[in-house]
């Protein structure tokens, strides 16, 4: 049997994931994260993107829009701003999203316009397509 | 008969004022759910949140946050009171600015100034006249964080400034649906729980560079706690008002029986005043 680490996935609004898994691969921010067991304490911020998990029944993903993750040696924490499961990411509603945000960016006055904001929602929108076409649930 | 006609309409507005106040209890024990619901789902969140800053709190980080470290000398402290928007909520605020009150006199006794940020228009009405340094009202029943990061920032920006020296946050604790209990919590800086087990030398590893991310935790940990605060608080808003709201229909139901009473004595009076008119009249003739 595999060595395992406790790994919990929560968002503001609820929890996503908790139990022990084999290996996590988080969306740093400056790069993709591979961590297994005994990983040495590290801390990271977290870009948009997907999590992926691998217990004994299988490899798992979640879909995270940024926060911050946390390694001790036997814990890890992911403290995602919002978060879901790969099966509840729905391509109409990325699409939506990343529709305001550009239309965001063009319409307004520049003067009262939140760029980093904005900005935060498409690449999360983004991020989501991404993952939607990587998981196979849009062709394109 | 002289009432009978007065009594009657007094009953029937009372009639209708039971009607509202069951109204009411009913509307508020569905939200109360819900606000439950909100409150238990953020709760994860908020527990790991402070399992994480109690490592960072316990760790030997070549970075020390603002937020960790305890000023000598206290000169002016920041309160954030959380209070519901409406009112017919029994004593619910009443009592967290009674706790809020004897906390701030504390502080003046000691000659340090108070500075406010308060959340909800019973709040903003009830401290207007101490100097409010940001106020946020309206949030409804299901708040966001967006709609607080604002008064937050506020309180937050006074800190690193110098400002204040402290940071607290009156709010309710919902304990269960029929008690809530005013609570101060101190926010800033964090008071760290001891952990033998990580009192060995170590440090993060950090991604990008240790400032960055340590203070993109720490504001998310104020935000979430204060956000925490504000859901609790509304299912404390929504079990106190479906309280208030129960016993004040059980009232208006015993005043109804006392009234109905009243008038039937008073009919019952009246028929018997008459039919011994008639008698006497019969009699006469």
């Amino acid at each position: 049997m595999a060595s395992t680490i406790q790994l919990d996935v929560v968002t503001a609004e609820q929890k996503l994931f908790s139990g022990t898994v084999e290996k996590v691969i988080a969306p740093g921010s400056m790069g993709d994260l591979g961590i297994y067991p005994k990983h040495t304490q590290l801390i990271s911020k977290l870009r948009a993107g997907e999590l992926k998990y691998t217990t004994a029944e299988g490899t798992t993903s979640l879909f995270v829009s940024g926060g911050v993750l946390e390694v001790q040696p036997t814990l890890i924490t992911v403290l995602a701003d919002t978060g879901m499961r790969a099966e509840d990411l729905d391509a109409q509603a990325a699409q939506d999203a990343m529709k305001r945000a550009h239309d965001a960016l063009q319409g307004k006055d520049p003067a009262d316009l939140d760029y980093e904001a904005i900005q935060a929602e498409l690449e999360a929108a983004k991020a989501q397509m991404e993952m939607l076409h990587r998981i196979g649930k849009v062709r394109g | 008969m002289a009432g009978a006609k007065e009594i009657r309409t007094q009953i029937k507005s009372i009639q209708n004022t039971r009607k509202i106040t069951k109204a009411m209890e009913m509307v508020a024990a569905s939200k109360m759910r819900r606000a439950q619901d909100r409150m238990n789902a953020s709760r994860p969140y908020a527990q790991k949140m402070r399992a994480v800053v109690g490592h960072v709190a316990n760790g030997h980080l070549e970075y020390k946050h603002p937020y960790t470290l305890e000023r000598p000398t206290v000169k002016r402290v920041g309160y954030i009171i959380i209070s519901t928007d409406r009112g017919l909520c029994g004593g619910l605020n009443v009592n967290l600015f009674k706790t809020a009150l004897q906390d701030i006199a504390k502080w003046k006794a000691q000659g340090v100034e108070v500075d406010l940020a308060v959340f909800g228009n019973k709040a903003a009405n009830a401290f207007r006249r101490y100097g409010l340094a940001a106020q946020k009202t309206h949030m409804g029943d299901a708040p966001k964080i967006a709609d607080m990061v604002g008064t937050i920032k506020v309180m937050l920006d006074a800190y690193a400034e110098g400002r204040i020296d402290r940071l607290y946050m009156v709010e309710n604790e919902f304990v269960n649906s029929m008690t809530q209990r005013p609570q101060v919590t101190q926010l800033i800086p964090i008071a760290p729980i001891k952990d033998e087990a990580m009192s060995h030398y170590w440090d993060y590893i950090y991604e990008p560079e240790s400032k960055g991310v340590i203070d993109a935790l720490m504001q998310r940990y104020i935000e979430s706690l204060i956000y925490q605060g504000v859901v609790e608080n509304v299912a404390c808003e929504m079990a106190a008002r479906m309280v208030a709201m129960k016993s004040a229909s059980d009232n208006a139901g015993k005043m109804i029986n006392d009234l109905k009473l009243v008038y039937n004595k008073a009919r019952q009076a009246a028929i018997t005043q008459e039919i011994s008119e008639i008698v006497g009249g019969a009699a006469a003739v």
